[in-house]
């Protein structure tokens, strides 16, 4: 495959099957490796279609800077795009993140503010709001309100999959903007009657919902309840067992996040078995494990890795 | 009929600094009652007269209720209920 540049590159990816983690012939698991993106990660969508778009609207010029709260993955796609077009680019990011994103995001050029651990992204988007308000000449993207962000997916991530598999029953991802969620799950609402859209949202650890009030939550503006079908908590325990069986079973080495949408998955999986229903059921890999070994996510035993994982983000 | 209720750090001003407890009800709304009772204000910083508080989540055994039947939502004995606050991903 050919591309004039790296950003042409964006999508595209492979979507593979599971023979050894489906339940039976009529219900078949199937995983969208999205970490096979420019910087690794989903994110390359939504920071690609995201930054075009600012550009469209004459937001952003050569030079400016951009801002960004974020856990990880779109900042590190967001300071590709921006260095490959020219401009600079701040995140904002809890200081409970993985080492390896860290310096990802410093070799693309990125500066990092840090947010306190306490609170998680909620932190980093009040810290980056505070921040746009002080530096007017700074754009912020926000993907957590940013359209495009969605589009990205219903315009490409939605129509591989269709093209991909025709049967699809099922389409589960990983709820942190939402816009995976809300992108393809109404591109396939339009096209394929009766499919369910299941969120899987990773449940942390206590440090990370510590608010100081329970109306201090964070709701992003993308997220429509009426796309989903359903929507999972999915606890650090289960993310990983099911991320080291993606490993073990399908030699899938994904990030822990995609554990968490594995095992929604294959509870939806096991629903259509009892049911005795066919299922086509596609999942996002979202990322690889390659920024979560430093988190000690694979080696040891589970309640090891557990334990180390206590009040980080994994998502 | 007993369920297990996990509650939020920034809740468990109500629970004396219990992260589990445990409660009763055919329903969530029972449910919801029933700790109230040995819990007084929880329920309030749980529902307000339109249904669940919007930065709530509650989940029975890590489901969203909101796509169950929300309070509605049946209980069977043994079931595990975990109330969160919203929180940013991403």
């Amino acid at each position: 495959m050919r591309f004039e540049s790296l950003l042409d590159s964006v999508g595209g990816t492979p979507l593979v099957g599971l023979p050894r983690l489906s339940p039976s012939p009529e219900v078949r698991l199937w995983a969208k490796l999205d970490d096979r993106n420019p910087t690794g990660s989903v994110k390359d969508r939504p920071a690609f279609w995201m930054i075009e778009k600012a550009e469209k609207d004459g937001l952003l010029t050569p030079g400016c800077t951009i801002l960004e709260p974020t856990s990880g993955n779109t900042g590190i796609s967001l300071a590709m795009v921006a260095k490959l077009r020219g401009y600079q680019m701040i995140c904002v990011m809890p200081e409970n993140t993985s080492a390896e994103r860290r310096q990802l995001l410093e070799m693309w050029g990125a500066r990092i503010i840090f947010s306190p651990a306490a609170g998680g992204s909620n932190e980093a988007v009040r810290v980056a709001k505070g921040l746009a308000a002080e530096n007017p000449d700074w754009v912020m993207l926000y993907q957590y309100g940013n359209e495009a962000n969605a589009r990205a997916h219903y315009e490409s991530t939605g129509p591989e999959l269709l093209a991909d598999l025709p049967t699809i029953t099922h389409f589960v991802a990983g709820l942190g903007t939402t816009g995976t969620l809300m992108g393809v799950g109404r591109y396939l609402r339009e096209q394929v009657p009766e499919v369910k859209i299941v969120a899987a949202e990773p449940r942390y650890g206590e440090l990370v919902y510590g608010l100081r009030n329970i109306d201090e939550g964070f709701i992003p503006e993308l997220y429509d309840e009426s796309v989903l079908t359903t929507r999972f908590s999915v606890g650090s325990r289960d993310a990983l067992r099911r991320t080291r069986e993606l490993l073990e079973q399908e030699g899938i080495f994904a990030g822990i996040s995609t554990g968490g949408a594995l095992h929604a998955a294959l509870g939806m999986a096991a629903k259509a078995v009892k049911a005795g229903e066919r299922a086509d059921i596609a999942f996002i890999v979202a990322d690889g494990g390659w920024k979560y070994l430093s988190t000690g996510a694979y080696n040891g035993t589970l309640e090891e890795a557990e334990a180390r994982l206590e009040g980080q983000l994994w998502a | 009929m007993a369920i297990e209720v996990r509650i939020p750090t920034i809740l468990r001003t109500y629970t004396d600094g219990n992260k589990v407890v445990e409660g009763k009800g055919a329903t969530i709304e029972e449910l919801f009652a029933d700790l109230d009772s040995r819990h007084p204000g929880l329920r309030e910083r749980l529902v307000d007269e339109k249904g669940l508080r919007k930065f709530v989540n509650v989940y029975l055994n890590d489901e969203d209720v909101r796509f169950l039947g929300g309070l509605e939502t049946e209980l069977s004995d043994g079931d595990t209920v975990t109330v969160l606050p919203a929180v940013a991903g991403g």
